[in-house]
């Protein structure tokens, strides 16, 4: 049981290491998923958008986490 | 001739698992030295094993999924992983964090591994003078590592080509790891020149590509320039990725100003 907690805790650290990045992520994917289509009409705008989006969330994290330490 | 998205596909996938075998060498290796080559190299054989039999039953069920399906479920396991990786590449070049340093994680393990040499451990059959038995803890140690870092791999090679190239996916982290293998046999200790940090950068910057790709075209978002946009985008977070180096080096430059100015 021991083992198969550890594997999963190592699984998930795969994918998530720094909380609010992860929120961040979800936040523009869903932002993408569920508002580009109803505010921007053209929808080769909405890939660039979200590129947008992603490095506006990553460019902030890093800053603060730099701020912190 | 190749085509551009072909090419960084092999490329993506050769860089990406280069890192995870070099990271797998690194605990294989120092647990070769300090508990027997055979119970180490026995528990990396079966996490080769493990992960063939995983990929051989999990494979097929991936093409029973909708393509789109598949298409976004990796796009979003792909932004996470890859943006969690140029978050790091990011912090590490920027002084924040400490630089990845193999040699420093097997002189680790090592020292690890020969305190447990000292303890009485379970049947008493863990010591390295004693060759002829399995060693358990050399045998799940290397079978851990194994399979840690051989999952990231398949988990690489089915995101990088998940657009019908897994192919040239699966040939480039062949490739990687037929390199650090080699290379591993020669020199029998952990490769502390390859450039980690550096190639972090570049593999974080084409996962988190991929990632805003296959999301997009998961969502039917259609590409300016179809699969080209991808060359745009691995351009698009590269110069954010600077930027943002550059960004956190002098904001720490700025609190060490002001700390001075305060003292």
């Amino acid at each position: 049981m021991n083992a198969l907690v550890s594997a999963l805790r190592e699984l998930w650290g795969l994918l998530v290491e720094d909380a609010t990045l992860t929120i961040g992520i979800i936040a523009s994917l869903l932002i993408a998923a569920f508002v580009f289509p109803a505010v921007i009409a053209s929808g080769e705008w909405r890939g660039p958008a979200l590129f947008v989006l992603l490095a506006l969330v990553l460019f902030e994290n890093v800053r603060r986490t730099a701020r912190r330490r | 001739m190749p085509s551009p998205h072909l090419l960084t596909v092999v490329l993506a996938a050769f860089l990406a698992s280069l890192v995870e075998f070099v990271e797998a060498l690194t605990i294989v290796l120092a647990v070769g030295v300090t508990r027997g080559w055979r119970s180490s190299l026995m528990g990396a054989a079966g996490g080769v094993v493990f992960l063939a039999v995983l990929t051989i039953v999990a494979g097929p069920a991936l093409e029973r999924i909708p393509l789109t399906t598949l298409q976004l479920v990796i796009g979003i396991l792909l932004l996470l992983f890859g943006m969690r990786w140029l978050r790091k590449a990011i912090l590490r070049a920027g002084g924040v964090i400490g630089l990845h340093d193999e040699t420093a994680i097997y002189e680790k393990e090592t020292a690890a591994l020969r305190l447990a040499d000292s303890a009485p451990i379970g049947d008493g059959a863990l010591r390295p003078d004693r060759p002829a038995r399995l060693d358990r803890l050399a045998l799940i140690t290397s079978f851990k590592a194994v399979t840690l870092e051989g999952l990231e791999v398949i988990f690489i090679v089915i995101a990088a080509g998940a657009g019908g190239m897994l192919l040239p996916a699966a040939l480039g982290a062949t490739l990687a790891g037929a390199l650090v293998i080699g290379a591993g046999f020669i020199v029998h200790r952990p490769l502390s020149r390859v450039p980690e940090n550096a190639l972090k950068f570049a593999v974080g910057t084409m996962l988190s590509a991929f990632g805003v790709f296959w999301v997009g075209e998961g969502l039917r978002f259609p590409w300016p320039g179809e699969d080209l946009a991808l060359l745009g985008l691995i351009g698009g977070f590269l110069l954010v990725s600077l930027v943002s180096v550059a960004a956190v080096r002098s904001s720490r430059a700025a609190s060490a100003n002001a700390s001075t100015g305060a003292q």
